[in-house]
């Protein structure tokens, strides 16, 4: 965890709403997880102020470059996206704790709503490359916004889109989705990130089937070092008993059945 | 060249009985263990770690801060792991700093300040004691201590009658008149002054019209507040001798001079590190880059220094 300046090799805009950025990452000489994060400073000015927190999209060892994916919500992102290739990104990371990728014969699930995808697109990636298969069911509000899908297929995922445009994104639609799944691969261990509400559904149904899961949880972060308590969400811990834990040094990844989802 | 001139420098402050090395330490809240590995503790002029509270408190609702322009609203609720553990991890931890402790306390009442001082105070390794009788975030409508001259007199009244320790009072800045709460501080004895802790604030998000922090009110800090808490250090210069620490908005060295030349013998640094977590370091050194340019050895000939033109 340090902070560092890397060359954007490009910052391009991908979608309505999406902008995915390419960064050199040989300095940054440090290992980086799937699941993990980098507290990325948007501009040298006080307006936006803060950094703002990003999941690694892709890790490229081979050529030593990090990928993100963003959605261009408030200050901090507009601003992100006028960075221009050659200038240089201030980045604070990796941070946090990454998945835990199951090493058994079976499938993983990813279910993912909305910029979840670029936190899961990682895993999906070290999935491949272990020789694990993936199956990913991509929630958006539009089919504008299911980008990640061929990059997941690119990984040989299995890919079922459901969007709001087309409505069958609502949890009845997503859980008989999920069940079907579940019938014909062998899932082994399940990852959600981006929406509450299909993380409750897949809390629900991997605790009645036994299956393994985790999820990436996003909190409005001060300083992604673990000092100022800004970040916090309630777990259960293995004894069953309430701790309240900071997302950006316990987390940003959990075990599903702790997390308490309010 | 500027390596053996930088050693010939003069940083050292007092604040009280208590002599630091160099004016830049961190502000409570916004420093902890996990920086360790960041930055050096033992180049700091002290290590604050984050208010303490007597019993174990889980802090507010998320989200716990929020971002305005050129600042930000924190409602983190002084999340504490209590007294005791303060005792038994959080003191020893920081020993292994060749650099003074300064314990922050926060409590309910009168009495409980007291309490803590006097366990705190027994604690050969904490150099000091600051109390936050200004955290915005304990009661329902962000009243604090220090908005009350007779209370924050009371408050270090009692506080002195239990602890030799130097004790540093971190004032409020939301009140209507700050000299009135530094003269009240002094009346009960402090050793120091902290000017200031946040500034209660607000922020509503337009398009679902909830308040964007979980509390509804905090305390805003960041370069936003930096004016307001000049012209406080400067008010409470104007009023008493007390060492002051300026604490609110400082982000690069020029911060921490305009403060010192309004009359504070140190600095806190809190959001800074926030974006920049080397912030602390990087200060010092302009600092020292300032002095070398205007060619001074001594810092204590640059606090309280500026140079206004009497009106009258
Ligand atoms: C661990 C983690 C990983 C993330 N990964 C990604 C990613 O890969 N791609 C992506 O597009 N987004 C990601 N996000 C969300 C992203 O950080 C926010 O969308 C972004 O900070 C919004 O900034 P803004 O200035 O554009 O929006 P504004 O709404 O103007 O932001 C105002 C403040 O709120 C904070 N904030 C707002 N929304 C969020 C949020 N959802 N999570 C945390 N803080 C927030 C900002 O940091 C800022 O301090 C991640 C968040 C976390 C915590
Ligand atoms: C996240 C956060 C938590 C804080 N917690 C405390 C605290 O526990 N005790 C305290 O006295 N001040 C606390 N403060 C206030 C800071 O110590 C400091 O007074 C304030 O942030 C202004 O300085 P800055 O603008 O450099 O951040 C906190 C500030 C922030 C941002
Ligand atoms: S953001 Fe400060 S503790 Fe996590």
């Amino acid at each position: 965890m340090k902070t560092a300046k890397l060359e954007v090799l490009s910052n391009k805009q991908v979608s309505d709403r999406y902008w995915h950025m390419v960064v050199d990452a040989s300095e940054l000489q440090a290992e980086v997880k799937p699941g993990q994060f980098f507290n990325i400073r948007c501009g040298d000015e006080y307006i936006p102020l803060l950094r703002r927190p990003f999941s690694i999209y892709q890790i490229n060892k081979h050529d030593q470059t990090l990928e993100f994916l963003y959605l261009v919500k408030g200050k901090g992102t507009q601003r992100l996206s006028l960075v221009e290739r050659g200038e240089s990104l201030d980045i604070f990371g990796p941070i946090g704790r990454g998945f835990k990728l199951q090493t058994g014969h079976g499938t993983i699930l990813l279910l993912a709503r909305g910029v979840g995808i670029a936190t899961l697109a990682a895993l999906a990636q070290e999935a491949a490359k272990r020789g694990i298969r993936s199956v990913a069911i991509l929630s958006a509000r539009s089919k504008n916004d299911l980008l990640a899908a061929e990059v997941l297929q690119g990984f040989g995922a299995g890919v079922y889109k459901v969007t709001d445009e087309e409505g069958n994104s609502d949890v009845s639609s997503v859980t008989m989705l999920m069940e079907k799944i579940m019938q014909e691969y062998e899932i082994e261990a399940a990852y959600t990130c981006g929406s509450k509400r299909l993380s409750k559904l897949l809390q629900n149904l991997t605790a009645q089937k036994q299956i393994y899961a985790e999820i990436a949880l996003e909190e409005n972060m001060g300083c992604a070092m673990g000092v100022c308590f800004a970040c916090v969400c309630e777990i259960h811990d293995t004894e069953g008993s309430p701790r309240t834990v900071r997302i950006c040094k316990e987390g940003p990844v959990f075990a599903l059945e702790q997390v308490v989802l309010t | 060249m500027s390596k053996i001139v930088d050693e010939l420098l003069n940083l050292q402050v007092k604040i009280g009985s208590l002599t630091l090395h160099n004016p830049v330490m961190p502000a409570s809240g916004a420093f902890g263990e996990d920086m360790d590995n960041l930055i050096d503790f033992n180049q700091l002029a002290a290590v604050v770690p984050k208010s303490i509270t007597k019993h174990p408190r889980k802090g507010n609702l998320t989200p716990r801060v929020c971002e305005v322009s050129a600042g930000m609203i924190n409602s983190i609720g002084i999340q504490s792991k209590g007294i005791d553990y303060y005792l038994s991890k959080t003191i020893p931890y920081y020993t292994r700093f060749d650099v003074p402790l300064i314990s922050s306390i926060s409590a309910y009442s009168i009495d409980e300040f007291a309490e803590m001082a006097e366990i705190i105070g027994k604690v050969d390794s904490v150099a000091a004691l600051e109390l936050n009788i200004s955290c915005p975030n304990l009661k329902g409508n962000g009243d604090a201590f220090g908005m009350n001259p007779e209370a924050t007199r009371k408050v270090l009244l009692r506080v002195l009658e239990v602890t030799d320790k130097p004790v540093i009072a971190k004032l409020t800045p939301n009140v209507t008149n700050i000299q009135e709460i530094a003269l009240a501080a002094e009346q009960g004895g402090a050793d120091g002054l902290n000017v200031a802790n946040t500034i209660l604030a607000m922020a509503i998000d337009i398009h679902t019209r909830k308040p964007k922090i979980g509390n509804i009110m905090g305390g805003l800090s960041g370069p936003a507040v930096k004016p307001i808490i000049v012209r406080m250090i400067y008010q409470v210069r104007q009023v008493t001798k007390l060492p002051i620490i300026g604490c609110g908005g400082v982000m690069n060295g020029e911060d921490a001079i305009e403060m010192m030349l309004a009359g504070a013998s140190a600095v806190q640094v809190g959001t800074a590190s926030f974006i920049k977590p080397t912030a602390m370091m990087d200060i010092l050194q302009e600092i020292k880059d300032y002095m070398i340019k205007y060619g001074i050895n001594n810092i204590n000939d640059l606090i309280g220094k500026i140079e206004t033109v009497n009106a009258d």
